[in-house]
């Protein structure tokens, strides 16, 4: 296998069984993080969306507390349009697993008839995510809540730290960030305050994607490709997921050959052409690629500095 | 060439297999203001591959707004992700920035060059294996470069990359570069480092970072990319004790009863005989317990649970270390802190430390003395100012078991937290001895000379940790 690799550099050998190899070191700093919050805060929870990241971050949490159960619900904050096959996966999991599920939605939204197309991505994305997720852990009173957060993913979430503290309005100060030297994380604050704690900061998205392979972690099944019906809009390809989609002047409906490279509301996601059904070919388009995996997140698009602003009023 | 190859040219197999097994190198780079650290690193992402289109239109937008380059797109875009620093041209708090090749996967923290950040640069070099100084070749050295160096001494930093920057605008001037790698060595020859790799190149241009450059024919070693891949990773080079600070008793049931935690230094295997500190309890490895089965031996860098063949009591706090080098116990740390708190520290003042995976209530007994970073002089001091670097001695409210700093990061490292605003107000450093030594008494102890110029102020301070 190895003799088809052209061109490795000579002296550098494959790292022998004694070294540990970078996922290896990954898991283990993140199994290290989700110990050392359960061991310091109160009431933990876990964020679990549903995507990779999610899996991956599932994953890690019960090894680092096996042959013992996960210390902490997972919580779903829904806004009601995740795709289907999301919500079929979460439900599975939960059940397969045994774990113990809330799920979140703003009601005031729905009360409101909040929702992407009517209200457009930047409302939505407030209300039904920010909004709810705030709503959710002060009506739990959770004093930590795990995301699956990379740095890789993009320029303000590079300077977050992995144990990052919120004020009582779970607001997000960029200057008032804590050192994290070595392994030691502070989790002392003052009433009312709360951390978000990011276990795959360091993970890129090749990362993800090699250690799903590796662990043979189950994912959505929207992450292979398949033919899906889809719309062609602003240069992104919605797929129409339910009877919801109003289909504008001039706009038909496509089967294509796509898959996601990232999940959330099906409205705001972006589809990409792909043959790729088996992870190995993912991991290979991943590298190839030539844009990164948030380009098909609609919410992203408001400019640079968006993504700073949503986490300075609470958004994950 | 060590840059990604696009899978289908050998089979996503053997790619699966390669990316898989490869090693992490974590490095800290760090700079004066405009020696273009972060241009840099933007050239390390982009020459690597892993800067993708639509962060390059994302970058030629704001190279156009906020872009110090001209025309040109500004590469430290790429990495000066809050407003604030697109607007004033700077990076104000460390960033950490990935790139992999076939061999390695690099985890890079992008510290700020100000002197009101060392508390992050110190962040950055604390889990470093390598440091990259940067210097702007028409500058030469300056008083940052110096104090850079010596914080990623005092963190235990053994290699150095000194990456002379901007040599195309010096001309390439063998002259200039041997000047400035001559007299960082001088200056550089107490502080310990067992290695200092010098390397000309342009971060603008590209020459000598990830690609050879052409322009200085004088200079016949290799880009910076190489030495990143090829400079061993700082668990390789020394064998430590084994270490375990038990994060966690793992109790599902009365069957099973494992300490868990990560191995912070050495190795261990079912049989071996260890002490549990603080309370000196001794026992045996009985298994090696992780998700995905047990181990046969398990070493550091790795996150298991440990089930003892005694039931010895352990909780959160303790470390499981070899029988045969068991830690220090005490209640009293003399500490080399770096203080990053406004308030002054003073003695009676009361902190908490964490150190390792135990927090306790931490009273300055004295503060002792103080690092003067211009000139490397320990000076008598009774109070640290913010970005103070000294020593200072903790009573602590109950025994903790360290090692030296010197012979172990992780169990020789703490936090002291601000009560009040419950901040992060220092990093420390535990200290060889923890007898406590007469205050302002520094010159006589350990056959300090009385006097002898910078470099052996130099190495008396460095000496002593």
């Amino acid at each position: 296998m190895s003799g088809a690799i052209a061109e490795k550099p000579s002296g550098l050998a494959t790292p022998s069984r004694a070294r540990l190899t970078h996922l290896q070191r990954l898991e283990a700093e993140s199994i290290h993080i989700f110990r050392e919050t359960v061991a310091e805060t109160e009431l933990p929870v876990m964020l679990y969306s549903i995507g990779k990241d999610s899996s991956v971050l599932l994953h890690l949490a019960l090894k680092a507390f096996a042959p013992g159960k996960l210390p902490f619900p997972l919580l779903h904050v829904d806004t009601t349009w995740k795709f289907r096959e999301m919500i079929a996966f979460r439900d599975r999991r939960v059940k397969e697993l045994g774990l113990e599920l809330i799920v979140h939605t703003n009601q005031d939204g729905i009360a409101k008839g909040i929702g992407p197309f009517s209200h457009g991505s930047e409302v939505h994305t407030d209300v039904m995510k920010t909004q709810a997720l705030r709503q959710a852990l002060d009506k739990y009173k959770f004093d930590a809540a795990f995301g699956g957060a990379r740095r890789d993913e993009e320029a303000s979430r590079a300077k977050e730290r992995i144990v990052s503290l919120r004020n009582a309005q779970h607001r997000w100060d960029p200057k008032r960030q804590r050192a994290e030297p070595w392994h030691l994380y502070n989790y002392k604050k003052r009433r009312g305050e709360s951390f978000r704690v990011f276990p795959l900061s360091n993970w890129t998205e090749l990362d993800i994607w090699l250690y799903i392979e590796q662990e043979k972690i189950p994912i959505v099944p929207l992450y292979f490709a398949a033919e899906r019906p889809v719309v062609e809009r602003d240069g992104q390809l919605i797929m129409v997921d339910d009877d919801r989609l109003p289909l504008e002047p001039g706009e038909t409906v496509q089967n294509r050959l796509v898959r996601f490279r990232t999940l959330g509301c099906y409205p705001l996601t972006g589809a990409v052409e792909s043959p790729a059904t088996t992870l190995p070919e993912i991991v290979g388009e991943t590298l190839a690629a030539r844009t990164s995996e948030r380009q098909g997140r609609v919410i992203d698009k408001d400019g640079s500095g968006a993504m700073e602003r949503k986490k300075q009023e609470g958004y994950f | 060439m060590t840059i990604h190859q696009s899978p289908e040219a050998f089979g996503y197999e053997a790619f699966l297999h390669t990316h898989q097994n490869k090693e992490v190198l974590r490095f800290i780079a760090c700079g004066s203001v405009d020696d273009g650290k972060s241009t840099l690193i933007g050239r390390l992402l982009h020459d690597t591959k892993q800067i993708f289109d639509d962060q390059v239109t994302a970058l030629q937008r704001d190279s156009r707004k906020h872009g110090t380059q001209g025309q040109e797109i500004d590469l430290a875009l790429l990495v000066d992700g809050l407003q604030a620093e697109r607007e004033q041209g700077i990076t104000i708090d460390v960033a950490y920035r990935f790139f992999s090749t076939e061999s390695r996967s690099f985890i890079v923290a992008d510290t700020p060059g100000h002197e009101q950040y060392t508390r992050n640069m110190a962040t950055g070099a604390s889990t470093a294996d390598v440091a990259v100084i940067l210097v702007d070749a028409r500058q030469g050295l300056t008083r940052q470069t110096r104090r850079h160096a010596i914080l990623v001494s005092l963190l235990g930093i053994k290699r150095v990359a000194l990456a002379v920057n901007k040599m195309d605008l010096s001309g390439w001037s063998q002259d200039t570069f041997d000047r400035i790698v001559a007299g960082f060595r001088e200056f550089a020859a107490p502080l310990g480092f067992n290695e200092i790799r010098p390397i000309p190149l342009s971060a603008k241009n590209g020459d000598n970072v990830v690609l050879p450059g052409t322009a200085a024919t004088w200079y016949t070693g290799g880009p910076l990319l190489r030495y990143l891949e090829e400079v061993p990773v700082k668990s390789e080079e020394r064998a430590a004790p084994f270490r375990l600070p038990v994060q966690w008793v793992n109790r599902p049931n009365s069957e099973f009863r494992g300490f868990s935690g990560l191995i912070a230094s050495g190795s261990a295997a079912p049989g071996d005989k260890v002490v549990v500190s603080p309370s000196g309890k001794t026992s045996t490895i009985a298994r090696i317990y992780t998700a995905d089965g047990d181990l046969p031996r398990a070493s550091e860098g790795q996150s298991v649970t440990i089930v003892l063949a005694d039931e010895v009591d352990a909780s959160r706090g303790a470390v499981i270390a070899t029988a045969d080098a068991p830690l220090t116990v005490t209640d009293t740390l003399d500490v080399r802190l770096f203080w990053a708190s406004e308030t002054d520290l003073i003695p009676g003042a009361s902190l908490w430390a964490k150190i390792g995976t135990v927090t306790t209530n931490a009273v300055v007994k004295a503060v002792r003395s103080r690092i003067d970073l211009e000139t490397g002089q320990t000076v008598a001091a009774d109070k640290l100012g913010i970005n103070d670097i000294g020593e200072v001695t903790l009573n602590l409210d109950r025994e903790v078991a360290v090692d030296p700093y010197a012979d172990n990061r992780d169990t020789g490292s703490l936090i002291l937290i601000d009560r009040e605003t419950t901040d992060t107000a220092a990093l420390g450093l535990v200290k060889a001895s923890i007898a406590v030594e007469p205050r302002g008494d520094e010159t006589k102890r350990k056959g300090a000379p009385a006097s002898g110029g910078f470099l052996s102020r130099l190495r008396w301070v460095f000496g002593g940790i």
